[in-house]
């Protein structure tokens, strides 16, 4: 599940659930259109209602990252719990990590 | 130290990448009777989700069949879990446990599958030939139950 909110140049989404393999592709084809669309400078994903995600989450962040930075775009990630911040660790992405990191 | 077998579990389910939760949340509840911490838990469900979905995406790509979980609780705390495919199988297996290596990047596939699974659990074994298919063995010993494994030794 996915929840945008817009705020002139920065965009937040919301996602919740499970982020897996499964729920990846939903969840990628939904934030690529919102992107192309608002074209924000700071997409921030906020992870505060994802109960659990694996590796496909790294690929689904990457990928966004990607598409954000071809136009000069960033990437925020928030609210991530320890077990998904280990996993973003693991990818080198912990820099996307906003310090705090949910209990 | 001998390991006393306690409970054994097998089930078996089509590889759909919908499935892909139902089978972290089988072994969580395998997983739940080795009293295990809520990170412990958190970690098997991750670390068996990269299996599975390696399964689903890898395995069976070009073929069909079942994906097989078996799972073992032993004395101490001790939890080992196999998942199993009988689909395309690994011609080079340490290649495949490279951290970001992936044969699928277009499909946004991290490479970071086995990465997560070594780095979550105390062992991973992969046993795979082209043709054959694959089986990932996954080893935790839970922390909680550390007292008591350290009172039978000797």
């Amino acid at each position: 599940m996915i929840d945008i909110i817009t705020d002139g140049s920065r965009m937040t989404a919301k996602l919740s659930g499970d982020i897996d393999h499964h729920a990846a592709r939903e969840l990628r084809r939904e934030l690529d259109e919102m992107i192309t669309r608002c074209q924000p400078e700071l997409l921030i994903i906020d992870m505060e209602n994802v109960g659990f995600m694996d590796s496909s989450g790294v690929g689904l962040i990457l990928g966004r990252l990607r598409n954000v930075r071809a136009y000069g775009g960033e990437i925020a990630v928030r609210g991530a719990s320890r077990e998904i911040a280990a996993v973003i660790r693991l990818s080198g992405l912990s820099g996307l990590l906003s310090e705090e990191v949910k209990e | 130290m001998k390991r006393e077998l306690i409970n054994e579990c097998r089930l078996s389910f089509a590889p759909l990448s919908v499935n892909e939760a139902f089978a972290r949340s089988a072994a969580a509840a395998f997983a739940s009777q080795c009293d295990p911490t809520v990170k412990e838990i958190s970690e098997i469900r991750t670390a068996v989700s990269e299996a599975v979905t390696n399964a689903i995406v890898h395995g069976y790509r070009n073929c069909s069949g079942q994906v097989e979980l078996h799972m073992r609780q032993y004395s101490g705390g001790l939890l080992t879990i196999s998942i199993r495919d009988k689909g395309t199988g690994i011609d080079d297996i340490p290649r495949a446990m490279t951290p970001l290596f992936t044969t699928a990047p277009d499909e946004e596939r991290s490479g970071l599958g086995f990465s997560v699974m070594e780095s979550f659990m105390d062992r991973v074994t992969v046993k795979s030939a082209p043709g054959k298919g694959t089986t990932v063995t996954l080893e935790k010993r839970l922390s909680s139950r550390i007292p008591e494994a350290a009172g039978q030794v000797g």
